[in-house]
């Protein structure tokens, strides 16, 4: 079932490929070829293997249990959200707060989750930040 | 000889005190990546390149800190193989196979001794092959024009996706979904936008080091995320009283070091294989050959030896194609393209004519790294073994945030990093679905190149389509391809051990 899932959204995304590439505007000047041909050949071939997918499947895969579903789905959500608290609150204390829930969620215990957070957080602040030199998002309080 | 003295020029290119230096930290951190579970060679150098670029180190030191991560991953990858039956990566994956019993009878000490000087056997000649080969390839790929390099990276995807893949559909699927990454921005030779859909961050494409990131190491998070056990793998309890191999055991198994070495060798050169190849082919060649008594998988010392040299040799022959022709030859050489164009180097015949420099520099530094890696790994195995038992709940938050840093830092861009973390959901998707990661990459990779030297072809045929097997080198590349990606159909099923979800690629 799952391959026929893959095989069906490719198929529809090589279609839409294909779609828009045919869409893309070519100026008067061009080479022989030109910007489309390209993208459609790429389009072709990911319907022929979506296609092939989509009706000789494998055989299922092993799909972790609804609720560790859930836990990915968390742990997408925490780092989009990471992403955008990282420009406001500055650096260490938005990946104190990521890697904490992250760590906590991989099985650590509240407690050493938080510490483990701050931990990661800091040494990542000071070997990148104060050793190395590389740009950290800072924030408003500069850290 | 020629070959000798530019190798000269190489050391005297990489022996200054901030390039040991370099190696020294590179072939460290490549130990500790290889030997952490999950952690394997193409998301360890994956981490590590952004980290490289944004530091501002220029080429020579960049891509000696680099390769000698991609080494030392090679050698660290036996030790949780050894101590713990997990391979700390894929090549490692055959060394559990008489490493683990050896530790079961108490000869742990030896095993990672023997280990680690078959590790140093392999990558040493390879080193050497790699020396003279490169140069030979070199000549043929001065030859090539706009034509052959197309054929050649329809090669590189059909041998790569043939043998990657269990499945031959989802590796051309795997291949154009890369390529159609690839194909997003505005166009080199028209200036176009591509597939933007008219957003400004688009327009420069989808930097490469984001989607390798994204697809190796965001998505070996949401792996673990799987299992609510995020322990560290029990140690075992076995004391290394003697970390040295007795020299009858070294004698007894120097001929089958031999042997997996110039047959990793070849398996690495061939484009597509890369190091897991090269260390199942030699273990299974040297069962064939020497298991005599029928010791193989109860400890035998030789079938430690086997694939530790085999990967190895692998490992440093799956560098000849990458160098020469700018067409890697795994997965782990695919990301090391990735540093060099993020360091603005295009591999290939050009490379070596016109920066000898960083050519022989490199190659000098993968012979200093294999001696520091020799020095490191047999005395303080110890050290290695103990940060083996950091816990996988620690870790894989650290190497998530280290990760989002490294991006970060390219382009301080929050648009950036939402792409990334797209690209690690994308990842954990297919891996699941057992879609290959690397034509995915090398898609990405060589997308732009691949097109450019169709168009360059037919503008010199002025737009007529048979150029692109319009010579007989072309035909025979053309014949390569199909012949590779063919082949594993028929008989894929014997090359290829079997694979563990959870070790990383």
């Amino acid at each position: 079932m799952s391959d026929r899932v893959l095989g069906g959204t490719c198929l529809v995304l090589a279609l839409l490929y294909i779609l828009f590439a045919t869409q893309i505007r070519v100026g008067f000047i061009s080479d022989p070829m030109g910007p489309k041909v390209f993208p459609i050949v790429i389009g072709v071939a990911l319907a022929l293997g979506s296609l092939y997918v989509l009706f000789r499947p494998d055989p299922e895969p092993l799909w972790p249990a609804f609720g560790r579903v859930g836990e990915i789905v968390l742990a997408v959500l925490v780092l989009v959200l990471y992403t955008y608290a990282l420009p406001h609150v500055g650096f260490t204390i938005s990946t104190t707060f990521a890697a904490g829930i992250l760590s906590w969620r991989l099985g650590a215990s509240p407690v050493a989750a938080s510490i483990a957070g701050v931990v990661i957080a800091v040494s990542i602040f000071v070997i990148f930040r104060m050793i190395l030199g590389l740009s950290l998002a800072l924030g408003p309080m500069g850290f | 000889m020629d070959v000798f003295s530019s190798l000269a020029d190489g050391f005297a290119v990489a022996l200054t005190w901030q390039n040991l230096g370099l190696a020294l930290v590179g072939c460290f951190l490549g130990t500790i990546i290889g030997a952490l579970p999950g952690l394997g060679p193409s998301n360890g150098v994956a981490i590590l390149i952004p980290l490289a670029f944004t530091l501002g180190l220029p080429a020579t030191p960049a891509l000696i800190l680099l390769t000698s991560v991609y080494y030392g991953a090679m050698y660290g990858g036996r030790i949780s193989s050894i101590l713990l039956n997990i391979p700390g990566d894929e090549p490692a994956l055959m060394t559990t196979l008489d490493g683990y019993p050896m530790t079961k009878q108490g000869k742990a000490g030896e095993a990672l001794a023997l280990s680690g000087i078959a590790s140093f056997v392999g990558a040493f000649f390879a080193t050497w092959g790699l020396v003279f080969l490169a140069p030979q390839l070199v000549k043929v790929a001065l030859l090539f024009g706009p034509a052959e390099y197309f054929a050649l990276f329809t090669l590189a995807f059909a041998t790569l996706g043939g043998i990657a893949a269990r499945n031959q559909a989802k590796a051309v699927m795997a291949a154009a979904l890369g390529l159609g990454v690839a194909m997003i921005g505005v166009d080199h030779q028209t200036g176009v936008p591509r597939l933007t859909f008219g957003e400004i961050h688009l327009y420069e494409g989808i930097h490469f080091l984001i989607a390798i990131v994204g697809l190796f190491a965001i998505s070996e998070v949401f792996l673990f995320l799987e299992h609510a056990n995020g322990t560290a793998p029990k140690a075992s309890d076995t004391k290394l009283n003697r970390i040295t191999a007795p020299l009858s055991m070294l004698k007894k198994t120097s001929g089958t070091m031999a042997r997996s070495t110039v047959v990793g060798f070849i398996a690495g050169v061939l484009p597509g294989a890369g190091a897991s190849l090269g260390s199942f082919v030699s273990y299974t060649i040297e069962k064939r050959i020497a298991d005599k008594e029928g010791t193989f998988g109860t400890g035998d010392p030789r079938g430690v030896a086997a694939p530790e040299a085999g990967n190895n040799a692998a490992a440093g022959g799956a560098l000849v194609p990458m160098l020469a022709l700018g067409v890697p030859g795994s997965g782990t050489t695919a990301v090391l393209l990735a540093m060099l164009m993020a360091l603005n180097i295009t591999p290939g015949p050009l490379l070596f004519t016109q920066q000898p420099d960083v050519v022989w520099g490199l190659i000098a530094a993968l012979f200093i790294g294999n001696i520091m890696l020799l020095l490191l790994n047999v005395p303080m195995v110890g050290l290695f073994v103990r940060v083996l038992q950091v816990p996988t709940k620690y870790l894989m938050p650290a190497v998530a945030m280290i990760s989002f840093v490294g991006i970060y830092g390219l382009s301080g861009s929050t648009f950036d990093l939402m792409v990334m973390i797209i690209f690690g959901v994308a990842g954990y998707l297919l891996r699941k679905l057992d879609v290959p990661l690397v034509p995915v990459i090398l898609g990405i990779l060589l997308g732009n190149e691949m097109e450019k030297n169709m168009r360059r072809a037919l503008t010199i045929s002025d737009g007529d389509y048979s150029i692109l097997w319009g010579s007989p080198m072309a035909i025979g590349i053309w014949c390569l391809a199909i012949l590779g990606f063919i082949a594993p159909l028929l008989v894929g099923r014997f090359l290829r051990p079997k694979k563990d979800a959870t070790v990383a690629p």
